[in-house]
């Protein structure tokens, strides 16, 4: 399929914002809020590990449990899933059209090659390692299917998962990619919004604070049981 | 100085190209990037050969007509034009590679020279104003705050040169657009299109098939006249408010 925004019907409200770039960023912008704002819950969530084997577990089993008795068991975490995966999908459609029809702006490369500009590459690729991840992480935590611990505790999958090196190895390759797309994305995000005043160094200090944050945050599990602070 | 050039030759639209090496001497470190061209093409036609085609005007860095890629860089190393850099920013023995604008809307025409038409039209499509012709009003009539003024200045100060698309990996014109918008959108003649305007020009922008942004900011240091990297911001909020108004038309 050829990707032609400029065959598109005109932009007449938020509804048809998907047919200009500018509206297509605004789209990834905000999904990728959305996907970032779990991330920031998820990653200070799984720091209960620190509080022991029970805490944990009573933690996890809460989330089920969440808007009851207004909602059924689990009836959040469904629909939680439902919205990140709206989020998910419009997020990847926006960033595989919109790099799409950028390539196609640029049809003959330059010979000399000049530095700087990695941002964009680094989005691409740690995109697509993100969305593996998110694959296997799925896999891993929650259907357990490549885990080997024996019981539903999450606890225990913990445990036994990042007493595999190699698991240790690609959550640290993804939290890297993630590190990397919150410090460009979460700046970017509030200038595609058109947050951004005169002066862009507000933003971007933050968004690298929330990205150390969200990196460190989320390696700290594994790597306590790789080095015993929790088995 | 002694130069190793390689420049992109190709003598038309249909023609495929190729980069060519020449050797040139006794280049002044005071020659401006054009004139070293200038000496060049001198040799060239001594030599019965076809000079380089580049394109230029004012050659004092105000109409926004020259303009190539210089080692991978927008207007070579230094943050002016092409015709304002000088041979002293590089040094004796360089080896230096010039190419067109490269953009899917910039089609070369020849050599290093290419057709922007695709700027004029997204001017068309709102880059104006409706103002009354006849005598001039008087200048104090319409007062504009300080600030706004100043911004409103600095962005059209944009000569419309394309190297913001040039250096973009995108091949993207928001930074020309956002000079464009800011300039007219802040200021009180500009007001009766600033919704139009922002939405026309974005998207005869997309139809002309300029890439997205994707907040690089390689087109603000590549910038001769630095356009800031926040008009994009701007541009953006705009874009948001002109949506937001559920303008039909
Ligand atoms: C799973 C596959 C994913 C892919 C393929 C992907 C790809 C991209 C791409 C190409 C961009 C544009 C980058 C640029 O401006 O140059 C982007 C932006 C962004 N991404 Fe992702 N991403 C993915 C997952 C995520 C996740 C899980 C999050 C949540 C933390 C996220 C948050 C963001 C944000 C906030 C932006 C900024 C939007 C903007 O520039 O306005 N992305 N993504
Ligand atoms: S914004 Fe700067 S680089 Fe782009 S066309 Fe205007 S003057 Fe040239
Ligand atoms: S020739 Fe006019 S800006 Fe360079």
């Amino acid at each position: 399929m050829v990707e032609t925004l400029s065959k598109n019907p005109r932009v007449t409200g938020f509804a048809t914002l998907h047919r200009s770039t500018i509206g297509r960023k605004m789209i990834m912008a905000v999904t990728g809020l959305i996907m970032l704002a779990f991330v920031v819950v998820h990653m200070v969530g799984n720091l209960k590990i620190f509080f022991g084997e029970t805490e944990f577990n009573e933690y996890a089993a809460w989330l089920r449990t969440i808007g009851e008795p207004a909602l059924h068991e689990a009836w959040y975490l469904w629909i939680q899933r439902a919205v990140l995966t709206v989020a998910l999908v419009l997020h990847i459609w926006a960033a595989v059209t919109l790099s799409r029809h950028d390539v196609n702006a640029r049809p003959v490369k330059y010979h000399a090659k000049r530095k700087g500009g990695y941002a964009t590459s680094t989005m691409r690729w740690g995109g697509v390692t993100l969305l593996l991840f998110i694959i296997w992480h799925i896999l891993d935590m929650t259907t357990g299917t490549v885990n080997p611990a024996t019981s539903h505790e999450p606890y225990e999958r913990i445990t036994a998962g990042f007493d595999q090196w190699w698991n240790v190895a690609i959550y640290t390759l993804a939290m890297v990619a993630l590190c990397l797309h919150i410090w460009h994305g979460l700046w970017s995000a509030a200038n595609t919004l058109g947050w951004n005043r005169a002066t862009t160094a507000g933003f971007r200090t933050f968004a690298v604070f929330v990205a150390l944050v969200v990196g460190f945050g989320f390696l700290l599990v594994p790597y306590s049981v790789v080095f015993g602070l929790v088995d | 100085m002694k130069l190793k050039l390689k420049i992109w030759r190709q003598k038309n639209g249909a023609d495929a190209g190729a980069m060519v090496d020449y050797d040139l001497d006794n280049v002044s470190p005071d020659m401006s990037f054009l004139e070293m061209l200038d000496t060049l093409n001198e040799k060239l036609i001594l030599d019965g050969d076809d000079p380089v085609a580049f394109d230029h005007d004012c050659r004092e860095g105000i109409c926004g007509s020259c303009g190539v890629v210089i080692n991978g860089e927008a207007h070579g190393p230094e943050q002016t034009t092409a015709c304002q850099l000088h041979m002293r920013a590089f040094s004796d023995g360089e080896e230096i590679i010039i190419e067109p604008w490269r953009a899917a809307p910039f089609p070369v025409i020849k050599d290093l020279v290419v057709n922007r038409s695709a700027f004029d039209r997204i001017i068309g499509a709102g880059g104006y104003i409706t103002a009354p012709t006849g005598s001039a009003p008087e200048g104090n009539s319409t007062r504009i705050p300080k600030p706004d003024a100043d911004e409103a200045f600095a962005n059209a100060t944009c000569i419309g040169c394309g190297a913001c698309v040039a250096a973009c990996p995108n091949g993207s014109a928001s930074l020309f657009v956002s000079a464009k918008v800011t300039h007219l959108n802040l200021l009180p003649q500009g007001q009766p299109e600033r919704t139009t305007r922002v939405l026309d020009m974005v998207e005869q922008m997309d139809a002309e098939g300029f890439g997205g942004c994707t907040n690089t900011g390689m087109c603000t240091v590549s910038c001769p006249k630095e356009i800031p990297f926040v008009s994009i911001a701007n541009l953006n909020k705009e874009y948001r408010r002109a949506v937001k108004s559920g303008r039909k038309a």
